[in-house]
C-alpha cells in the first residue's frame, strides 16, 4: 500500500476556525482508549512486531558521530535477535519505519543502510526551533534530499500559530513541501509549544492543506512531547482532512515513547480513531529510539515465559 | 489461535478474556440462603441465577418469603438502637473496614458482576467497583462527622432498600452506607437477576465484623420486595422502574414510612452547533452504549442543532461500527450482554414499535441471543414510543432542534427528570441550558459521571431524594418527630344556609387566584367562624394552578427581589396588625410578622454547594424551587399555620396554591389582602378555601402540581400520598400537630422541602 502524495489545499480557514476542542473529554478518550481495548499473548507479539515496523529509529543528538550513527542502523537492519525471529515463526527479520538523523548525518545512515530499503529521514529547516531565515532552511532541506534522505521531517514556526497567523503558516510550509521535491514531507508542529488542543488542530489543517504528507507532533525537545491527547486531536484533524479531500494523511509521534505498552496504546489509537490502514508505516510512524529496547525484551518473554534482561538484547 | 504472521496481518485485537476461576470457585458456595442478623440461612426454596451472556447457571438463590422479610426486618430492628448509639467514630470504622475488605476483592467483585449481570469487564472494574468502595470511604467520612455536621438529627431506624439489576454492587453501595453512617440498620433486597455481588457483600459484612442484624440480605423477586414494603420498617429506598416506584408510593401511603424513589428517565443528550463534536460522539458511546444502556440516566433522546445534525450523525455512525459487542469478560468489551431475555424482549419490541411508527433504524451487526448490536433511530418525531418509553437498552433516538429556547422546550418534553447532558463549548449557552432542563443531574460536556459526594436523584416521575454527598446524608436522616395531638377531620361543610350570622355590612370572602379576588366556581359557599366562605373545588384548583404556572417569573427572579416582597409582606401585616390580632391573636399576630421575616431573610441565602468531587470538575448542588406546591395549611394556628407553610415555599421561588384551616379560613384570606398590597406578583399565592379532603385530593392527583404540603388529619395525609403516585409528587405530610410558634414552625425541614437539589457538573481545562 504505497503512500499517495499529498497534492494539498487552497488555504480554507474555515476547516478549523470553528472547530471546538475540549480538553477534559479529549483527555477522557484518550485515558480510556487503552483500558477499552487489549491485546493478549500472540496478538500482543504481532502488535507489538508492527510496532517494530512502524518506527523511525532515531537519534538526533547534539553528540551524534557518525559511528554512532552506523550503529543506530545497525540494529535498524536487525531489530530483533535473529533467535527471536525465528521463535516468531517470522518469514523474514521486521523492518524498521526508517531510520531519522540530522542533516549532516544523512550520507553516514544511508551508507549504513545500503541494500536495506530501509528509508533515511533526516530533520530539517532549522531543527528543533525552525527560527532560521526561510532560504536556509529550504537550503537545508535540500541538502538532506542530495545527501540521499527520501523523508524530511520539518518543523514549522511556532510564533505563526501563537499569533494566529495561518497565511504565514500555510505559505513557510508549502514552500518546504515543494523544496522536499520526491521526499516525503512530515510537519512537526512542536504541540508542546502550541499548548492549546484547538491550536494543535488548526495548526494540523494548515500544514496538511500545506501539502503534509504526515503530520508529527515533536521535536523530542520540547518540554511536552508526544501525548495521547494531542495525538488524538491531530488524528481526528487527518480523519477530517481525509473526508474533505479523499487524500489519506500519515501521523507520526514522537519523543517521549518509552515502552511497549506505550506502542501499543498509540496503535490502539490509531485502529480505533483512524482506522486499520494507520497501523501500516506509509500512513503511521513511531519517533522513539528507546522504546525497541523494551519491545524486544517484552517479545523475548512472549516467546521464551521468562523475563527478558535488557544487556542481553543488542543496544540500539 | 493465528500464527504472529496472521495476526499481524489482520492486525486484530484477539481475545482477551479476564478468568472467571476465582468466581468460580465462589460460586461453589451455593447454594445461598438469605444473610439475616450475622449469619447465613440454609437455603429455602431456591431459584437460579442465571449468566445472560451464555445461558449457563450461576448459583441458587433462595425466594424470600414474608417470613424470611419478617425475620430479617426483626434482627434489624434488634440491631439498631445500638448501631444508633455508638459514636460516629465507631460506625466510621466500620464503613471503613468494608471499604477496605472491598477493595481486598476487588477483581472478585467486578467478575462475578459481569457473570451475573453481563456488563463488560472493563466497566465492572474501571467504574462500578471502584465507585462502590468510593461510597463506603466517603460515607465512613460522614459517620465521623454526623454529630458536627447533622446536630440534632436522628436515624430513621431500619431501612428497606431495593435495588435493581443494572449496578447490583455499586446500587448497594450507594443504599447500604449513608444508612449506615446515619445509624439505620437495613434489610436489602437485590434484584431477583443480579443477587449475587450482594451475597458477596454480606459475607464481607461478617468478615469486617460489622455488628449483628446491622445489615441483612433478603434474595427474591418482586414478591419479596412487596413483602419488604408491608414490613415494619421505617423507611424504604427503592430503585428501579417508574412503574414499581408508583406501586410502592401506593403501599405506603399513610403508614408513617419515609420514602425515597430514585426511577426511571428518558434523559436529553443536547448537542450544539458549538460543541466538540468528536467528543460528543464519544459522549453519546458514554451516555448510551455504557451498560448496554441499562442505565436510568442513559442519554438516551439525542437532540442535535440542525446546523451539525448530518456531519454529527455520521461521526456516530463511524463510531457505532467500531464498538465491539460479546463476551462480557473480554477486556476489549464495548457491549456486553443484556441482562435477561425479558428486557431483550423488550428493547426489540419498542424499536420495532418505533420502526413501525416511522423511525429510521440504524444497527451495525445483528441481535443475537441477549446481545444487542448498538442502535440509533433517526426521523421520528417527539411522539415515536423510542421517544417517550425508557427503552433501557443501547437504543438512540435522534432529533434535531433549530434554536436554544427549543432544545429547552425538547428537554423538557417528558414525564422524567433524572438527567441531562448539555455540550457547547459556549458556556454561556450551556449554563443557561443547565438551569433551564428539568433533570436532578445535568452534565455540561460530560455524561454519566458520578461520584459519592455528588447528589444523584430525579425531579418528576424520575422520584425524589437524593443520593451521595450531604443531599444524600438527609435522605437517612430526619428531625425528631413532631409530638403535637393527631389532627382530626374538619367538622362537614354545608353549603345550605345557617344561623344567623353578626350584624351590620357583611364581609364578603372570595378565593384568591392569580392576584384576584375569585368566586368559587361552583358558586356555593360554606359556614364557618361566623360567616360564610367560598366553597372551592376542583376547577378552582385548576384555575389556581394554572395561574400559578403563569407566575414563573417569580422563580428566576433574584432572591434579593423575593426578600422584598416578603419584608413588604411583614411591614403591611404590622400596619394591619390589629386586624390580624382580631383574627387569631396578639402572640400569633406577632409571631406571623416575625415568621415572615425569618423566611424574607432566608430568601437569598439558600445558597446551594459547591462539591469536592474529580480533580478538574467544578460540581455545583444547586438549590432550585420545585415550581407550583400544592400546600395543606394546618387547622391549628390558622394565621401562624398559613403563614408558616406559605413563605418558606414562596421565599424560595415556589408559587403555591394553599388551602387554609377549613373551619378558620378567614385569617389566611385577609393575608390575601395583605399580599395584594405588598406587591406580590399575581399567581404567586393562590387560596382556595373549601373542603380539605377533597382539595388535597384534586392537588394529589394533579399532574402540575410538583410537591405537596399536607399538614391534615391522618386520613386525609393518607389520600394525598397515595393519589400523588400519578406524577410522583414529593410529598411532605404530617398529621401530628405542630407547635407553630416554635421552632417547629420554622425548622430546617421547611428549608428542605421547598428545593430540589440539582447537580451541575462542569469539567474544564484549557
Amino acid at each position: 500500500m504505497p503512500h499517495t502524495r499529498n497534492p494539498g489545499t487552497p488555504l480554507a480557514t474555515d476547516w478549523f476556525d470553528a472547530v471546538q476542542i475540549n480538553r477534559p473529554a479529549t483527555e477522557s478518550r484518550a485515558a480510556t482508549l487503552g483500558t477499552r481495548r487489549s491485546v493478549k499473548g500472540v496478538h500482543q507479539a504481532a502488535w507489538l512486531v508492527n510496532a517494530i515496523r512502524c518506527m523511525d529509529l532515531t537519534t538526533l543528538a547534539g553528540d551524534d558521530t557518525e559511528d554512532r550513527v552506523a550503529r543506530l542502523c545497525a540494529k535498524a537492519r536487525r531489530p530483533l535477535d535473529d533467535w527471536i525471529v525465528t521463535a516468531l515463526g517470522l518469514p523474514e527479520m521486521p523492518r524498521v519505519g526508517a531510520v531519522c538523523v540530522y542533516p549532516t548525518m544523512v550520507p553516514a545512515a544511508v551508507r549504513a543502510l545500503s541494500n536495506t530499503g530501509i528509508p533515511v529521514a533526516s530533520v530539517a529547516t532549522g531543527f528543533p526551533a525552525g527560527l532560521m531565515p526561510l532560504n536556509l532552511r529550504l537550503a537545508e532541506i535540500g541538502y538532506a534530499v542530495d545527501m540521499g534522505a527520501s523523508e524530511i521531517d520539518i518543523v514549522i514556526t511556532r510564533a505563526h500559530v501563537l499569533r494566529g497567523d495561518w497565511a504565514a503558516l500555510y505559505d513557510e510550509i508549502a514552500a518546504m513541501r515543494e523544496a522536499c521535491g520526491d521526499a516525503h514531507m512530515k510537519a512537526i508542529l512542536a504541540t508542546g509549544d502550541l499548548v492549546t488542543l484547538g491550536n494543535v488542530h488548526a495548526a494540523s489543517m494548515v500544514a496538511m492543506q500545506a501539502g503534509a504528507d504526515f503530520i508529527k507532533t515533536s521535536t523530542g525537545k520540547e518540554a511536552v512531547n508526544a501525548t495521547l491527547p494531542v495525538g488524538l486531536v491531530m488524528v481526528r484533524a487527518l480523519r477530517e482532512y481525509g473526508a474533505r479531500t479523499g487524500t489519506r494523511i500519515g501521523f507520526k509521534p514522537a519523543g517521549g515513547m518509552k515502552t511497549a505498552k506505550d506502542a501499543i496504546s498509540w496503535q490502539i489509537l490509531m485502529r480505533e480513531e483512524a482506522g486499520r490502514d494507520w497501523l501500516e508505516p506509509e500512513l503511521f510512524r513511531l519517533g522513539a529510539s528507546s522504546m525497541l529496547g523494551d519491545i524486544e525484551r517484552q517479545i523475548a518473554h512472549f516467546v521464551t515465559g521468562r523475563y527478558a534482561a535488557a544487556h542481553r538484547h543488542a543496544l540500539a | 489461535m493465528p500464527t504472529v504472521t496472521e495476526a499481524l496481518n489482520t492486525m486484530d485485537y484477539g481475545p482477551a478474556p479476564e478468568s472467571p476461576a476465582i468466581a468460580t470457585e465462589w460460586l461453589a458456595r451455593g447454594p445461598f440462603g438469605h444473610f439475616i442478623n450475622g449469619a447465613f440461612t440454609k437455603p429455602g426454596d431456591t431459584f437460579d441465577t442465571v449468566n445472560p451472556a451464555t445461558g449457563a447457571v450461576l448459583a441458587q438463590v433462595t425466594q424470600g418469603t414474608a417470613d424470611d422479610i419478617a425475620a430479617a426486618v426483626k434482627a434489624a430492628r434488634k440491631a439498631q438502637p445500638r448501631w444508633e448509639k455508638l459514636p460516629g467514630h465507631a460506625r466510621a470504622r466500620h464503613l471503613y473496614a468494608l471499604a477496605r475488605l472491598m477493595q481486598k476483592r476487588e477483581r472478585l467483585f467486578a467478575v462475578l458482576e459481569v457473570l451475573d449481570n453481563g456488563k463488560p469487564i472493563r466497566e465492572a472494574r474501571d467504574i462500578d467497583v471502584p465507585l462502590a468502595v468510593r461510597h463506603f470511604y466517603h460515607h465512613a467520612g460522614w459517620a465521623e462527622l454526623i454529630g458536627d455536621e447533622f446536630p440534632g438529627m436522628v436515624p430513621h431506624g431500619v431501612c428497606g432498600q431495593i435495588i435493581p439489576w443494572n449496578f447490583p454492587l455499586l446500587m448497594l453501595a450507594w443504599k447500604i452506607a449513608p444508612a449506615l453512617a446515619a445509624g439505620n440498620a437495613v434489610v436489602l433486597k437485590p434484584a431477583e437477576y443480579t443477587p449475587l455481588s450482594a451475597l458477596l457483600f454480606a459475607q464481607l459484612c461478617h468478615e469486617a465484623g460489622l455488628p449483628k442484624g446491622v445489615v441483612n440480605i433478603v434474595t427474591g423477586d418482586g414478591d419479596t420486595g412487596a413483602a419488604l414494603v408491608a414490613a415494619d420498617v421505617d423507611k424504604i429506598a427503592f430503585t428501579g422502574s417508574t412503574e414499581v416506584g408508583r406501586r410502592i408510593r401506593q403501599a405506603t401511603a399513610g403508614r408513617g414510612k419515609a420514602l425515597t424513589l430514585e426511577l426511571g428517565g428518558k434523559s436529553p443528550f443536547i448537542v450544539f452547533a458549538g460543541a466538540d463534536l468528536d467528543a460528543a460522539v464519544e459522549g453519546v458511546v458514554d451516555a448510551i452504549w455504557f451498560n448496554q444502556g441499562e442505565v436510568c440516566c442513559a442519554g438516551s433522546r439525542l437532540l442535535v442543532q440542525e446546523s451539525v445534525a448530518v456531519p454529527f450523525a455520521e461521526r456516530l455512525k463511524a463510531r457505532m461500527a467500531r464498538l465491539r459487542l460479546g463476551d462480557p469478560l473480554d477486556k476489549s468489551t464495548d457491549i456486553g450482554a443484556v441482562v435477561h431475555p425479558v428486557q431483550m424482549a423488550r428493547i426489540r419490541e419498542i424499536v420495532a414499535q418505533a420502526v413501525a411508527q416511522g423511525a429510521d433504524l440504524y444497527q451495525p451487526g445483528t441481535v443475537e441471543g441477549n446481545f444487542c448490536p448498538p442502535a440509533l433511530l433517526t426521523g421520528l418525531g417527539a411522539a415515536n414510543v423510542a421517544m417517550q418509553e425508557e427503552i433501557f437498552g443501547p437504543v438512540v433516538a435522534m432529533m434535531t432542534f433549530r434554536t436554544p429556547a427549543e432544545a429547552v422546550a425538547l428537554a423538557n418534553n417528558t414525564r422524567y427528570g433524572l438527567a441531562a447532558s448539555v455540550w457547547s463549548e459556549n458556556i454561556t449557552t450551556a449554563l443557561d441550558m443547565a438551569a433551564q432542563v428539568r433533570a436532578g443531574v445535568v452534565w455540561i460536556n460530560g455524561t454519566n459521571l458520578f461520584d459519592a459526594n455528588a447528589p444523584f436523584g430525579g425531579m418528576r416521575e424520575s422520584g425524589f431524594g437524593r443520593e451521595g454527598g450531604r443531599a444524600g446524608m438527609l435522605a437517612y436522616l430526619r428531625n425528631p418527630a413532631v409530638t403535637g395531638k393527631p389532627r382530626t377531620p374538619p367538622p362537614a361543610l354545608s353549603a345550605l344556609p345557617g344561623d344567623a350570622g353578626p350584624a351590620g355590612i357583611d364581609r364578603t370572602h372570595k378565593l384568591y387566584i392569580g392576584g384576584a379576588q375569585k368566586r368559587a366556581d361552583g358558586g356555593h359557599s360554606y359556614a364557618a367562624q361566623g360567616t360564610q366562605f367560598p366553597l372551592g373545588g376542583r376547577k378552582d384548583i385548576r384555575n389556581a394552578v394554572e395561574a400559578a404556572h403563569k407566575a414563573a417569573r417569580w422563580g428566576t427572579t433574584t432572591g434579593h427581589n423575593r426578600a422584598q416582597v416578603l419584608f413588604f409582606i411583614a411591614e403591611n401585616m404590622a400596619a394591619r396588625r390589629d386586624d390580624l390580632a382580631a383574627m387569631s391573636s396578639d402572640a400569633e399576630a406577632e409571631a406571623a410578622v416575625a415568621r415572615v421575616f425569618y423566611w424574607a431573610a432566608w430568601a437569598d441565602k439558600q445558597d446551594g454547594r459547591v462539591h469536592a468531587t474529580r480533580a478538574s470538575h467544578l460540581t455545583l448542588a444547586l438549590t432550585e424551587a420545585h415550581g407550583v406546591m400544592g400546600l395543606i395549611c394546618p387547622d391549628e394556628s390558622p394565621l401562624l399555620g398559613f403563614v408558616s407553610t406559605v413563605m418558606p415555599a414562596i421565599a424560595l421561588g415556589n408559587r403555591v396554591v394553599a388551602v387554609p384551616a377549613q373551619a378558620a379560613p378567614r385569617a389566611a384570606l385577609e393575608m390575601c389582602r395583605v399580599l395584594d398590597s405588598s406587591d406580590v406578583p399575581g399567581g404567586v399565592v393562590n387560596v382556595i378555601t373549601g373542603p380539605r379532603t377533597d382539595l388535597a385530593r384534586c392537588l394529589a392527583q394533579h399532574d402540575d402540581v410538583a410537591a405537596l404540603w399536607v399538614f391534615a388529619d391522618a386520613a386525609t395525609c393518607t389520600l394525598a400520598e397515595h393519589e400523588s403516585a400519578g406524577n410522583l409528587k414529593s410529598v411532605w405530610s404530617e398529621c401530628r400537630a405542630r407547635d407553630w410558634h416554635g421552632n417547629e414552625g420554622k425548622d430546617g425541614e421547611f428549608l428542605h422541602r421547598s428545593v430540589q437539589v440539582k447537580t451541575v457538573w462542569v469539567p474544564y481545562g484549557a
